[in-house]
């Protein structure tokens, strides 16, 4: 498998680092009544057969945290983004 | 006897010198140019090896790398290699082969006897038997069982040869450097691509070598020459000779192997015996080729049966004739060529058996050119065990006729070779009118040409590899001129394959190697295995070396025909990596031995090994384990490196740990956020300890982190975990909170660290430093950081922090004044009485300290375990707060940090023991923890541990059982608390 | 049909004509009690302890490829119960009874090779943490040896002693763990529960699951709606897909792990053999073949297949530990998916919906799992309580943090 890093270019396999679902949120409240949330985005995970959007370090090169959009049936990556994008929108 | 065999002037191989070899001890002469396959009928050998279940005398089947038969362990020694085809090994001066699974000899095999229990060893017996009595099958039957199989005896020695790993990027790579092949990466390699042309063999023309046609007005052999002369002379191609491609994986990368020097008797010196590349490619062409089937019958398997084809390569590339009078079975034409060729060579053609349902006029015509009779008919017995002497043949009226022989060429028609299309996935298509399969959905950018697409004759093998190379070139955004060769048109109806001729005598072999046979196939399609996947487990066809390269479709028809389906809907079992069997020693590259990982050394490692140091492997580093000295046992030199340490001074190298930089003006909320306990409020020039836990609650790891400056601190994480908390940061700071000003970085090879512990220890420091500068206790207290300047200016970074439980610093240089450092640090320490301490002594004092390390950060425990419940903030949110407030994780019946005494003081505290109650019994019903650490503490003169105990912290003065069944090992030990000395920490803060 | 030496030579004096199916191919029928979902080693296993030991036979286990087409077929067959902590010991321990009775139970040769597992340590911290497993195995009633570095030796000479990176200083060894031949447990199992009546139907896709008021009423297959009193899944590798058709959102994640076989080989190593150091554990089958792995790719993936980095990374460790495999040839590799659950441990419960019992989450465990896992599953569907062997795998213990977190890695799954 091959990655294209943004900031890299198309380097192999062995250079990334995989953390795994990039959809779950980790949640706001600290409340009691978010326990769900917080199990949800610790434990559960959708699993999909298909397009799945997922975490990757370019450990072996830059370091950044990456958004991959791949097909786990045939692992064809459509889509790298950096994980940090849209930083400068958020608030301070 | 020398070479009898041999065409005179015929073939590629160099007749004008001659190479020795051995085989079973008998020494033979070939050519150069010879496999030794070619090189043993060049000299008259037929018998070559035995079946793996019945030891069945065999001989040499086909001319490439999937022979089932000829098998044989290459080369003596520390070098043999079992179950080398001897169709692929390229003659050499001095090889030295040897058959294998027979015993006593080749000849003469006692397991023979296998053959005559043949109804009984049916497929799939051993399921049956070999139960009763239990106990007998590891005793006596598994022991008899594995005896018997295996093929070759493996060296039990270290491989004394060297591997390498290379990667290769191209435009386009062509698998296969035969008709199709040479074409495509002529058609790609023309427009400017950077093509890479592998082929397996050590001569590139694929068939070429083996036909006798005509390209463009010369011989294939000369035109598969002139080919190979033009990409040689093009700048961007690189022809990849003896090199499998072996493996297809995702986003077009390849893998091969090159045998750089198996042509040889041993590796030249720097060179490897094998190298593996990982090739990158944009676009791909798999021009692999095919491979004949032969037709299933009795006693079909009889040295000297050989693929009609074969013989035609060992006539025409090799010079060689396999026998002097020759049948011939074939139920295609494209077989006949070989009556042709060998009736051309000199080689008497008896006769030709074709057992197509009506007979045929060319066939006929052949027959007559060559001298031979022809029938239509089949073969209906072989005799012969040891190589074939007659077969009989029947004839479609059923009238039987014996003729002499000593070669039987057989063809089936022809399979695609498309294993590479299918490692990704890609199913096969049944094609109705070539009655194989063909490669089905490709892999991205990749194509199929040639035979491997099921184009089998020249003219097509020519055009598709031309326009395959063409198309991917113009993919790769480079302009092909226009196509220069015409598709075919079609060559002639296709005829329906014979695939076994059932009338005949004798058992009849489907997958020669593992002596599957007829029978087999239709015992397993009685008994309910009616899928290809399961007739392959329950029967083993296909699971030989050649993995079923010759065999399998031949078993599908025999499996649709037991089972009443269309051969078409059968299916088919799945090609995996490798195409063919690829060495482990290339896989692993130079990955071996003490190169097997890096080994990352200390800033003090040198001036370690000078004092004579004992190493240890702490993840891939290498530390200092123990400063011995003569007559020491390593008992006397830990005590005495902590007792040095507790009185005088000693030094450690720290630089392993962990070191990460973290700045920006929200570098203190960040640290909030990661550690259970607050940063942001912390001063500047003073350092804390803090922890981390995962965001599942549990604890992650523990360190310092100091704050340099306003917006600057410098944290350091546990050896064991440097990297995992620095991806760790990265993907908070990256991900969670991209909105923080700050940023984090690695800092660990960057700066060498030592620590100075013991009561001695300012005076030391205060020599290194440059005059002006005041580490008093007033002006740098317990926990104090700051950066100054030391033996002459250089930058220096003081953290007073002790691991030890003394008065201790760490000072940090950068990394290239490490050993200066050390050596330094040894001079102004000589009167204080300086001694260096290795990770055992650190280990002892860590532990009288009660300080928390790897054992007891083991990932399963919890910040409440590690008597660190009250350091979670209630004020903030930071990783691992929500989870790690779980009941769960925080009650008391939880196991969590003690010391433990034991009664005896010379008794042990086994780290890994189990605890229980003083009086309960050892079992899971009782248990309550177990020691994560132990040490001999020299100044309480006792045995120590620190363990988790259920409920511990609430149990001191209980008395428990330490439980180590495992070494057959008790003891009683008061439970304490893991402050063994200065528990109030007086001592850090003189 | 009873295998037996008379059964065998009959046959065989008979041109072995005579030999029935091992299993039938019913039609399904409109109903069953239960339906289990997946035809391999632990859904036969069920469906035989379901029979055998509860008296339930009008079961039907439906199966999408061919049976044992998943993970009972793709693994490195070895089997045993050295495992730390309370929650799987037990089980594990269980299991390895199983198989020590198994092919009595059956009447099918399974070909267990008690030949011994050994897993090798190189440093104390390493050793220590064997140590504690060790005295796990034991207070639970299993077998562990500690073996020091001369022990080792003598069992496998040929391991890199001299010149390793990482040198071998000892092992834990369990004696009565080791190999199984696969398919045969599939095989055997299917046998034995088609026998007690057990419906075995192949080529039979479920695609959904009917639901009503809460409560399972039955399976959407690929040949129709087949109804049910009680469904039970055991499709480990592909939990999540078939989970969410009835609504299940799961702690796991599929991943694929790599295996390899060599060109047989006369006998070299003979007991299982674990690395250390680095990613490989490998044993020799009774064809001659070293069967070995390593590590996961890493990745979620359904793909039956692995990549390049990690098949090195195997060879690399393979070399580091036994450097005279470097001229053995790999033949095959190939790719299992594996259920990688959140703690590295498995999960046997029931699920949100009435009557709908799961069965996954194995990740490396699930072939020396197979015997215990259908004895406990069975006893669940049968009793619709958990059993005590596995009073530990069920669902909630993720939310309340009662994880059986061997590894300690915490909730990434590719890192158990």
């Amino acid at each position: 498998m091959r990655i294209t890093c943004p900031y890299c270019g198309a380097r192999n396999l062995e250079e990334f680092t995989y953390r795994g679902d990039a959809t779950v949120k980790r949640p706001d409240s600290l409340d009691e009544s978010a326990t769900e949330a917080w199990v949800d985005y610790v434990y559960l995970r959708k699993n999909p057969a298909g397009l799945h959007k997922e975490f990757w370090q370019h450990t072996g090169g830059c370091h950044a945290w990456l958004e991959v959009t791949r097909d786990t049936t045939t692992h064809e990556i459509v889509a790298v983004e950096l994980a940090s994008k849209g930083a400068e929108h958020k608030e301070r | 006897m020398s070479q009898i065999n041999r065409l005179t002037g015929k073939g590629l191989v160099d007749h004008s010198k001659t190479v020795s070899f051995q085989f079973d001890g008998q020494h033979l002469e070939g050519h150069p140019g010879d496999t030794l396959a070619s090189a043993l009928l060049a000299n008259g050998i037929r018998l070559v090896g035995r079946s793996f279940k019945y030891h069945r005398p065999r001989g040499i089947l086909t001319a490439g790398s999937e022979e089932p038969n000829a098998l044989v362990e290459l080369r003596t020694g520390a070098r043999r290699e079992p179950n080398t085809r001897a169709t692929t090994i390229e003659l050499y001066d001095g090889l030295d082969a040897a058959s294998q699974n027979r015993w006593p000899s080749l000849r003469y095999d006692l397991l023979s006897i296998n053959q005559l229990a043949s109804p009984v060893l049916s497929a799939g017996f051993y399921y049956k038997t070999f139960m009763w009595p239990a106990s007998f099958w590891e005793k006596l039957y598994e022991p008899m069982i594995r005896r018997a199989a295996g093929l070759g005896y493996p060296s039990k020695q270290t491989d004394p040869d060297r591997y390498e790993k290379a990667n290769a990027f191209c435009d386009v790579l062509v698998v296969g450097g035969g008709a199709a092949g040479l074409s495509a990466a002529l058609a790609a390699a023309r427009t400017g691509a950077c093509v890479i042309l592998c082929d397996e063999d050590f001569v590139l023309g694929g068939r070429l070598l083996s036909e006798r046609g005509e390209i463009d007005g010369q011989s294939t052999q000369d035109w598969a020459k002139s080919a190979v002369a033009e990409l040689e002379s093009l700048p961007r191609c690189r022809i990849m000779r003896r090199t499998t491609v072996f493996g297809v994986y995702d986003g077009g990368t390849y893998a091969a192997v090159e045998r750089v020097s198996d042509h040889l008797p041993e590796p030249p010196a720097h060179a490897p015996r094998q190298r593996l590349w990982r090739i990158v490619a944009k676009q791909s062409v798999i021009c692999a080729g095919g491979f004949e089937r032969p037709i299933v019958f009795g006693d079909n398997d009889r040295p000297g049966v050989m693929l009609a084809s074969a013989v035609r390569t060992y006539v025409n590339r090799f010079g060689v004739t396999p026998g002097r009078n020759a049948v011939i079975f074939a139920d295609n034409h494209e077989a006949l060529r070989t009556a042709s060729d060998l009736a051309d060579a000199g080689v008497t053609v008896r006769a030709i058996v074709d057992p197509q349902p009506q007979p045929s006029a060319t066939a006929e015509q052949v027959a007559t050119e060559t001298g031979a009779l022809y029938i239509n008919g089949i073969i209906d017995a072989v005799s012969g065990a040891y190589g074939i002497k007659s077969v009989r043949i029947k004839d479609a009226q059923g009238a039987s006729k014996t003729i002499d022989c000593d070669v039987l060429a057989v063809s089936g028609g022809w399979n695609p070779a498309l294993n590479l299309t299918t490692h990704l996935g890609g199913k096969p298509k049944w094609d109705n009118a070539l009655s194989c399969l063909v490669p089905g959905d490709l892999p991205p950018g990749m194509r199929v040409a040639g035979a491997a697409a099921g184009q089998f004759s020249l003219q097509a093998c020519l055009a598709s590899g031309e326009a395959a190379g063409a198309d991917s070139a113009r993919d790769c955004g480079f302009s092909p001129s226009a196509p220069s060769r015409p598709a075919p048109t079609e060559d002639g109806s296709p005829v329906a394959p014979v695939w076994y001729v059932p009338s005949s005598r004798g058992k009849a072999f489907v997958d020669f190697q593992n002596d599957v046979a007829v029978s087999d196939i239709k015992l397993a399609a009685r008994e309910g295995f009616r899928v290809p996947d399961h007739v392959k487990r329950y029967t083993t066809l296909g699971m030989a070396t050649d993995q079923g390269k010759t065999s399998n479709l031949n078993g599908a028809a025999l499996l649709a025909e037991a089972t009443g389906r269309h051969l078409g809907a059968v299916g088919s079992t799945t090609f995996r990596p490798p195409y063919t069997p690829v060495a482990i020693g290339a896989l692993a590259g130079h990955h071996r031995g003490k190169d097997f990982r890096p080994t990352r050394l200390a800033p003090s490692h040198a001036w370690a090994v000078e004092q004579g140091a004992v190493f240890v492997e702490a993840g891939a580093w290498l530390r200092a384990l123990m400063f011995p000295k003569p007559g020491e046992t390593a008992q006397e030199t830990v005590d005495r490196e902590v007792a040095n340490t507790r009185t005088n001074v000693g030094v450690c190298d720290v630089s392993t740990l962990g070191k990460i930089d973290v700045q920006g003006s929200d570098a203190g909320t960040f640290l909030d956020r990661v550690y259970i306990n607050g940063f942001s409020k912390l001063a500047v020039g003073k350092t804390r300890y803090g922890l981390m836990l995962r965001e599942d609650g549990f604890a992650m790891d523990d360190g310092t982190t100091a704050r340099l400056a306003e917006n600057h601190f410098f944290m350091t994480t546990t050896t064991a975990n440097a990297v995992k908390v620095s991806q760790h940061l990265e993907f908070c700071q990256q991900v969670l909170w991209p909105e923080l000003d700050v940023q984090t970085v690695s800092q660990t090879e960057q700066w060498a660290q030592f620590a100075v512990a013991g009561p001695k220890s300012r005076k030391i420091i205060e020599a290194l430093l440059d005059s002006g500068q005041d580490i008093s206790n007033e002006a740098f207290p317990y926990m104090a950081c700051g950066s100054f300047t030391a033996c002459g200016g250089a930058p220096a970074r003081i953290f007073r922090l002790s691991f030890s439980g003394e008065l201790a610093y760490e000072i940090g240089v950068p990394a290239r004044f490490g050993d200066g450092l050390i050596r330094t640090i040894m001079r102004a320490g000589a009167e204080f009485g300086i001694g260096p301490y290795g990770t055992e002594a650190l280990g002892v004092m860590r532990i009288e300290k009660g300080h928390a390390a790897g054992p007891e950060l083991n990932g399963q425990t919890t910040a409440h375990d590690l008597g660190l419940g009250r350091m979670m903030s209630k004020k903030k949110d930071f990783i691992g707060r929500f989870m790690g407030q779980r009941e769960a994780l925080n009650e008391a019946a939880r196991a969590a940090i003690v010391g433990l005494k034991p009664l005896d003081p010379k008794m042990r505290i086994n780290a890994g023991a189990h605890l229980v109650k003083r009086d309960a019994v050892a079992n899971a019903e009782n248990d309550q923890g177990y020691v994560t650490s132990q040490a001999y503490s020299p100044e309480l003169k006792s045995f120590i541990g620190l363990a988790m105990l259920s409920d511990g912290p609430a149990r001191y003065g209980e008395v428990v059982k330490v439980c180590d069944p495992l070494r057959d090992y008790e003891t009683l030990a008061e439970v304490c608390s893991p402050h063994f000395i200065d528990p109030e920490g007086e001592r850090l803060r003189v | 049909m009873r295998y037996s030496l008379a059964s065998l030579l009959t046959n065989a004096l008979t041109g072995n004509r005579n030999w029935k199916p091992v299993w039938r191919e019913p039609e399904p029928k409109p109903s069953y009690d239960v339906v289990i979902v997946g035809g391999g080693g632990h859904g036969l296993a069920t469906a035989h302890y379901l029979a055998k030991e509860h008296g339930i036979t009008n079961v039907a286990v439906i199966e999408k490829s061919y049976l044992g087409s998943g993970n009972v077929g793709r693994n490195t067959t070895i089997v045993r119960s050295n495992y730390l902590l309370p929650g799987n010991e037990p089980f594990y321990e269980w299991s390895m009874k199983l198989w020590e009775g198994l092919e009595q139970d059956l009447n099918y040769n399974a070909m267990v090779s008690q030949r011994g597992v050994l897993n090798v340590f190189h440093s104390d911290a390493q050793r220590d943490a064997f140590v504690r497993r060790g005295n796990a195995m034991r207070f639970n009633g299993a077998d562990a040896e500690l073996l020091d570095q001369e022990q080792v030796r003598a069992l496998v000479p040929f391991v890199d002693f001299e010149n390793a990176r990482f040198p071998v200083r000892g092992g834990l060894y369990q004696a009565r763990g080791g190999t199984v031949r696969h398919d045969a447990v599939v095989w055997g199992y299917a046998r034995s529960a088609d026998m007690r009546g057990v419906d075995i139907i192949q080529n039979c896709a479920a695609t959904g699951f009917r639901i009503e008021n809460g409560r399972i009423t039955g399976v959407e297959t690929e040949r129709g709606f087949i109804g049910a009193k009680k469904v039970a899944l055991s499709v480990a590798g592909s939990s999540s897909r078939v989970g969410e058709m009835a609504g299940l959102r799961l702690p796991i994640e599929s991943h694929v792990l790599q295996a390899f076989v060599t060109e047989g080989i006369k006998p070299l190593l003979d007991t299982v053999i674990t690395f250390g150091a680095g990613h490989f554990y490998c044993s020799q089958s009774d064809k001659g073949g070293l069967v070995f792995g390593g590590d996961i790719d890493g990745y979620n993936t359904y793909a039956q297949r692995g990549n390049l980095p990690v098949v090195e990374d195997v060879a690399e460790g393979g070399m580091a530990l036994i450097p005279a495999i470097g001229r053995l040839r790999i033949l095959r590799s190939w790719g299992g998916l594996l259920d990688m659950s959140m703690d590295g441990s498995p999960i046997i419960d029931q699920t949100h919906v009435e009557g709908l019992y799961f069965n996954g989450g194995w990740c490396y465990g699930g072939f020396k799992a197979t015997p215990a896992s259908g004895w406990c599953f069975a006893h669940l569907i049968a009793t619709g309580q958990s059993h005590p062997f596995a009073a530990a795998y069920r669902f909630d213990r993720f939310a309340s943090g009662r994880v059986i977190d061997e590894k300690g890695m915490g909730a990434q799954p590719n890192l158990h």
